[in-house]
């Protein structure tokens, strides 16, 4: 069998550092979509946690448990990160892993990037640690997901890969040049 | 001007789709012409004040809404999903 080298979302794009900000390409082992059918939500709930240790998240949230993390990923849909769930009846379960090209932005000004790309309300205390939100990073979807203090995961469509590395390095070095001139 | 989708809360215009007025989630149920399909498909008030319109959440979380809006003050009084006013009117 050939033997394939495997290429990354980001390979050549990430990381990038500019100012106190950092990106980096984050992999995840399996990406699995789940979408319970309609009356089916909280059966695939209790099923999914008995399956991967995480029940289905409420709309905007995140829930994690050691390296398992389900993300709330838009109306009756959640990404199931880093286990896979296996067939879950009731719901329709798709591998989503290399669909996506992941990073994680980290830094004292690594809001002040983000909010030169998305469209909503990022301030602490409205977008806190483990909200979740489906938006747009410039002209592109996006899962985006607040881990801690400042550090933000962004999701999007792998095919977008080199797109967001490019609007995102924009923001960090326009936000990099105003820090220098403080 | 934002709209409070259920699901998301209040988001930026540029993450939604216009489509039209909330006639589209009320489809004759006769499958045979009638007055009724023809008020469907074509006719549609534009009133000065309040309306009733479907809009979609594609750069959110990808509900329809029906968003009840005064274009004369632009101000939005309601925002529901489009499956439970569909559910609601039967
Ligand atoms: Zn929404």
């Amino acid at each position: 069998m050939a033997e394939l080298i495997a290429r990354s979302a980001f390979q050549g794009l990430l990381p990038l550092r500019f100012g106190n900000v950092e990106a980096v390409e984050v992999m995840a082992a399996t990406i699995t979509s789940v979408s319970p059918f309609r009356g089916q939500e909280t059966k695939v709930s209790k099923a999914l946690e008995k399956a991967v240790g995480v029940p289905f998240p409420d709309a905007g949230r995140v829930i994690a448990r050691d390296d398992v993390r389900a993300i709330w990923t838009g109306m009756g849909q959640c990404f199931v990160l880093g286990a896979d769930p296996g067939p879950l009846p009731g719901a329709a379960v798709t591998d989503q892993t290399d669909a996506w090209g992941a990073l994680a932005i980290e830094g004292t000004d690594a809001r002040a990037v983000l909010a030169r790309l998305v469209p909503i309300d990022l301030r602490p205390d409205v977008f806190a640690v483990g909200h979740a939100a489906r938006t747009l990073f410039g002209h592109m979807a996006c899962v985006l997901t607040r881990e801690a203090g400042d550090r933000y995961g962004i999701m999007v469509f792998r095919s977008m890969a080199g797109s967001a590395a490019h609007e995102l390095e924009g923001a960090m070095r326009k936000v990099a040049a105003r820090e220098r001139l403080q | 001007m934002q709209i409070d989708c259920p699901f998301c809360g209040a988001r930026d215009i540029r993450e939604f789709t216009y489509l039209g007025h909330e006639t589209y989630i009320h489809r004759p149920a006769d499958e045979a012409w009638s007055d009724a399909w023809n008020d469907y498909l074509h006719n549609r008030e534009n009133p000065a004040g309040m309306t009733r319109d479907l809009w979609f959440h594609g750069s959110g979380c990808g509900a329809w809404l029906v968003v009840t809006r005064n274009t004369v003050t632009h101000e939005i009084t309601g925002v529901e999903l489009a499956r439970e006013a569909s559910r609601h009117a039967g």
